[in-house]
């Protein structure tokens, strides 16, 4: 291969632009002989040069990693892989030590591997663009930015400052960089080259601050007075909010404290062990293969049916300016998208504008929003009684009660007022969309649109297919979703669709563990443990424990209740009955004391007797939690409610706060391995119930073995 | 826990301590390019404790402590760095850990305290070694009970290699003299490293991803000369002149003037490492069907006149000797600390050992003085070359910081010893 690096001179000064053949500039296999080439030319002119731009032929400056090298990476292949991250280092060392200065100059993003390029050069100028990302997001995949980034960036600003870029992947504008005295920031093109020029000269033999003698890490190093409390404190803050279930942001910590304790060329080699760690833990492939590819592929399109014409809405109407209706508003509008929003007195469809309001006004305080964009945005939001107002929406959303009937009622009202081809959508979370669009004159222009509340932060779409939906309808569905920046899953319909189905599998499941006698802290906390963001039964308490009753009734009604009732439900009658029904009601399994956090209720241990520590086993527990929700949604792809393996995965993640650590409900059962997950699933069915009976199918195809073990996230 | 065997112990009789197994880690350059720089102090015993157990199908539930060494135990080598290394391994957290101070004879403390607990029946099953990281922590970092002004004149405080210095010149060693020691160390240690002389003990330090960090002793310079090391300039000349000489001289009026001979290169080795010594009860040993390597014979502790401070080896030897009815030659094999070159040297002129029963295979000034585990490594060492030369006993000793001396006489045996010969010690 040629370098794709190119280097020219220009009188005394050199020029490297990096253009890999793709899209983007990748830190790939052709990485290190790239760099390596230019590197040698470099040396070999440094006499003659005095100084160097490093930039892009790209928009961006340099993507970063090459996720798919270490996803093919094998166990077999830890030393090859360690070698081959120390060798980047290595290049990376060179530009640094080159004796010359080199400036990256930075007009597009420059994340994870490609910001580690820039912090190796002596000096950054960066385009002044709000729109241009920089930073170290390797976090949020599973990996550390182990191309010297936790080391530079540790002794750039220190282990606590440095903490949110490493530990959380925070990105940053280039204002942010330039404040932390990391790069100078070009009104321009020209303007970057002029600067990067003028600090060439200015700077004629320029050093590391690390490489000078008697460098010291702001902040402290480790294990020194000033990084003393840091150091006592993170790795509990760091337990509190992962429970040990993600390794990437331990070895974050443990890399940056541990480099921190030793000279700057140990350091990366630290590094380098942790990421050749991480880049071989299945929570990194897993937290790769969903929330990078998959999303990806999500976000490309991949379900979109094909031939049929972009779709966006200009005028949307929601029916219904409740809690739903009312952030469904605030999504559409803060996107530009003029919104009808209806209710049935104009004091109700009012409140409802009220709520974007209040967000903007607290975005505003946070400095996030200005007060014309709050107009803007306020200005699109049009509350009504009137039907008239909807006239010629490209979409309308019903988000009214969960009543068959109310719903038939406004459906017949709106549909007509869309405009020719329009889209009518309902909002439900379990109600059939095929017996909906009953009420439709146009079911082939009739779709679900399940969003999740709060809306404005959850950021999934549950597309739901009626039996009559036509595949231009589901095209104009995902088109709206990426419109309004939402993530969409598209599944046939079904009871209880994807989403509501395998929540009330987790939420029983909490349920009927009071029922066998676990202490209730037990129950929460045990789920927790296992990576869920909420215990169960506080989440019944927010959602009401009528709603999983109400489901029950309405699919008994339909005749399509469960041949065996979940153990859980009785637990929940009988709360209801004690009038404990959940937040709203101001008691539910947590009392809610004025001007207090919740309490867990003192009653609950009466209501069953109690198992002691030592009689329940909390890994049991742990497993129970993920198993329900696992095994349901092998059912729901077994059932061909939803089949694409990233959509049931994006979905338990951002819809279910299925844990991150397991990549979704589907990758937990590939990582376990499908022998291992059917022999465990079974296990508990024979235990606690057919709920845990994973489908027939399932045990096809052998999975890798990976099962114990995996709640640990801690390097070791 | 395992019973404790008061109930059983009767008027006059002793346990019989035996050395079930030993293991280290290579010895690390001390320094920031040094191999082991990389891995945190507990991580040094970790490893050792997960390979001991391993290679002996160890129950740690049967363990009754965890004894190391550790010469400045403070910031990461801080915190009982025993429990920590026990917890941060997969050994039973039952077991308990605790570190201890003697200086640089530290790992031999630790195994002579398993021994005297196991030998008078409390614990039966005991590990006892060292660790000292001195890339991470240096010497000294922990300052010192003697260091107010008071203190230090009182004791005549010198520096080590003052009183190396004086012995030196008391014992009118050469410049010449501590080189062609040293070149002899070297020489040995590079050739027992190439026969394979230390891979039966040696425990390759890991990383995470289960790579090998370093796997053989890496502070050996076989390609020392003799003159390579006259090139070498002193290196306590400068803190002798500042008045530390003057401070020997008024112990020591003797000495006209201090003939400074030690340099980094007849010295012992700054470096960091590891090791560990399972030593248990013949009951406990049968327990978990472990067979003997060696059995703890007798033992000597002294303290000497502080400020030439390095000259307890020689007595600490004779009370060990003693206890043990055994004279000087009948000992097979020497281990001497070789923490000046004119420490071994005094040894053998004063016991009148030959130099060709002395740190066979080399000593600290060729791979290193890990402070706190040096005392396990040289019983270890001794034992490996009991087993391959066929010899029976071995003596392991050091001079120790502030005037001190410590002996251990190990005797190898490949089975229990006779009922009889129980209590013969004693």
């Amino acid at each position: 291969m040629s370098s794709h690096v190119k280097y020219v001179r220009d009188g005394d000064v050199a020029t490297l632009t990096m253009n890999w053949p793709g899209a983007v500039n990748l830190m790939d296999a052709d990485f290190i002989p790239s760099f390596k080439a230019a590197l040698d030319k470099l040396e070999a002119d440094r006499d003659s040069i005095k100084g160097v731009l490093l930039r892009s032929a790209k928009t961006t400056f340099f993507a970063g990693g090459d996720l798919k090298m270490f996803m093919a990476a094998r166990k077999e292949q830890t030393q090859e892989l360690f070698e081959m991250i120390e060798g980047i280092k290595a290049q990376l060392r060179r530009i640094e030590k080159l004796g010359k200065p080199v400036v990256a100059v930075i007009e597009g993003a420059a994340l994870g591997g490609g910001f580690e390029v820039a912090l190796a050069c002596h000096h950054r100028v960066v385009l002044d663009h709000p729109k241009i990302q920089l930073g170290l997001p390797e976090v949020t995949l599973g990996l550390l930015p182990g191309g010297g980034g936790v080391t530079r960036m540790v002794r750039h600003l220190g282990v606590q400052a440095a903490g949110p870029y490493l530990m959380e992947g925070k990105l940053m504008r280039p204002a942010e960089l330039a404040k932390l005295g990391l790069a100078e920031l070009a009104p321009d093109s020209e303007a970057a080259t002029r600067q990067a020029l003028a600090w060439i000269d200015a700077h004629p033999a320029p050093v590391q601050p690390w490489d000078v003698k008697g460098h010291r890490i702001p902040g402290g190093k480790a294990y020194s007075p000033q990084l003393a409390q840091v150091q006592t404190v993170a790795p509990a803050m760091l337990l509190a909010k992962t429970k040990g279930t993600l390794p990437a942001p331990a070895a974050v910590l443990g890399c940056a404290v541990e480099g921190a304790a030793v000279d700057f060329d140990t350091a990366l080699r630290i590094e380098s062990r942790y990421l050749t760690y991480l880049a071989l833990h299945q929570v990194s492939r897993n937290m790769i293969g969903t929330l990078f590819m998959g999303l990806n592929e999500i976000k490309g399109g991949a379900a979109r049916p094909r031939d049929i014409p972009p779709f966006k809405v200009q005028k949307l109407g929601i029916l219904g300016a409740g809690m739903m209706g009312a952030g469904i508003a605030y999504s559409a509008a803060t996107k530009g998208i003029e919104v009808v929003l209806l209710d049935t007195t104009q004091e109700r469809a009012e409140k409802g504008k009220a709520y974007s309001e209040g967000l903007l006004d607290k975005g505003m305080k946070r400095g996030k929003v200005t007060e014309e964009r709050k107009a803007e945005t306020l200005g699109r939001i049009k509350p009504t009684t009137s039907y008239d107002d909807l006239e010629g929406c490209d979409l309308i959303i019903e988000a009214v009660f969960e009543d068959p009937d109310i719903k038939a009622d406004v459906t017949k009202k709106a549909e007509p007022r869309l405009r020719p081809g329009g889209l009518f959508s309902s909002n439900t979370s379990t109600i059939p969309i095929t017996d909906l669009a009953r009420s439709s004159a146009h079911p082939e222009r009739f779709i679900g649109l399940h969003f999740f509340s709060p809306v404005d932060k959850m950021p999934l779409i549950e597309i739901i297919k009626g039996k009559e939906t036509g595949p231009e309808a589901v095209a104009q569905a995902l088109d709206f979703a990426a419109q309004i920046g939402k993530t969409p899953i598209v599944v046939s319909d079904a009871r209880g669709f994807y989403t509501s189905r395998v929540f009330g599998q987790y939420v029983n499941e909490g349920a009927a563990m009071l029922a066998e006698g676990i202490p209730a802290a037990v129950i929460e906390n045990a789920a927790l443990q296992a990576g869920m963001p909420v215990g169960p039964l506080a989440v019944l308490d927010e959602v009401t424990l009528t709603l999983p009753l109400h489901v029950e009734a309405s699919a008994k009604k339909a005749g399509a209740a469960p041949t065996e009732r979940h153990p859980g439900m009785a637990v929940l009658e009988k709360m209801v009955e004690l009038g404990r029904s959940g937040r709203a009601g101001g008691q539910g399994f947590y009392d809610y004391p004025e001007g207090q956090p919740k309490r867990l209720w003192s009653g609950l241990k009466d209501l069953y007797p109690q198992q002691r520590r030592g009689e329940y086993d909390v890994q049991e527990l742990r497993d129970r939690f993920l198993y329900a929700q696992a095994v349901d949604a092998a059912h729901v792809a077994d059932q061909g409610v939803l089949t694409e393996a990233r959509e049931l995965n994006i979905g338990s993640i951002m819809g279910l706060g299925f844990p991150v650590w397991t990549g979704g409900a589907h990758q937990f059962i590939e990582q376990t391995g499908r022998e291992h997950f059917v022999a465990r699933a079974r296990e508990l069915a024979a235990k606690h119930g057919p709920r845990f009976e994973p489908p027939a199918r399932l045990s096809a195809a052998p999975g890798a073995d990976l099962s114990g073990g995996m709640y640990s996230g801690l390097p070791k | 826990m395992t019973a404790q065997h008061k109930d059983t112990v009767q008027k006059g009789t002793v346990q019989e301590v035996y050395i079930y197994d030993a293991v280290r880690t290579p010895r690390g350059r001390g320094r920031a390019n040094g191999s082991l720089h990389e891995v945190k102090p507990a991580q040094l015993v970790v490893g050792l404790l997960e390979g001991l157990k391993e290679r002996n199908q160890l129950d740690t539930t049967q363990v009754d402590d965890v004894i190391l060494g550790c010469v400045t135990p403070l910031l990461e080598q801080g915190f009982d760095i025993a429990r920590v290394a026990v917890l941060l391994s997969s050994w039973d957290e039952g077991v308990p850990g605790v570190q201890l101070n003697r200086f640089c004879s530290s790992g031999l403390e630790a195994v002579q305290q398993a021994a005297g607990r196991i030998r008078g029946g409390w614990d039966s099953l005991i590990v006892a070694g060292g660790v000292e990281s001195m890339s991470r922590v240096p010497m000294g970092s922990d300052m010192g009970a003697y260091m107010d002004p008071i203190s230090a004149m009182d004791m005549h405080f010198v520096p080590q290699g003052i009183s190396a210095d004086l012995i030196a010149t008391l014992e009118d060693f050469s410049r010449e003299d501590v080189d062609a020691y040293a070149l002899e160390s070297q020489q040995r240690a590079a050739a027992a490293q190439k026969a394979g002389h230390f891979e039966k003990s040696i425990l390759p330090v890991k990383d995470i991803n289960g790579l090998t960090i370093l796997d053989r002793d890496e502070y050996l310079r076989p390609e020392t000369t003799k003159e390579s090391l006259a090139s070498l300039k002193p290196a306590f000349a400068e803190t002798g002149a500042a008045g530390f000489d003057a401070v020997a001289q008024l112990k020591y009026p003797e000495a006209e003037s201090i003939n400074h001979v030690h340099t980094a290169g007849n010295s012992s080795g700054i470096v960091d490492g590891a090791a560990l010594i399972l030593l248990g009860s013949e009951e406990a040993g049968r327990r978990q069907n472990l067979r003997p390597r060696g059995r703890i014979v007798s033992i000597g502790r002294v303290g000497t006149e502080p400020t030439i401070m390095l000259t307890g080896p020689v007595p600490a030897s004779k009370k060990a000797l003693d206890a043990a009815g055994l004279s000087v030659e009948d000992i097979d094999l020497f281990e001497v600390n070789e923490a000046f070159a004119v420490v071994p040297m005094q040894f053998m002129k004063e016991l009148n050992v030959p130099h060709g029963k002395v740190n066979v295979n080399g000593g600290s000034i060729a791979l290193g003085h890990p402070l706190g585990a040096t005392g396990a490594i040289i019983i270890n060492t001794v034992l490996d070359e009991l087993e391959r030369q066929g010899g029976r006993y071995g003596l392991c000793t050091l001079c120790v910081g502030g005037g001190m001396g410590n002996t251990v006489i190990v005797e190898r045996v490949t089975d229990f010893v006779e009922s009889d010969k129980q209590g013969a010690d004693a």
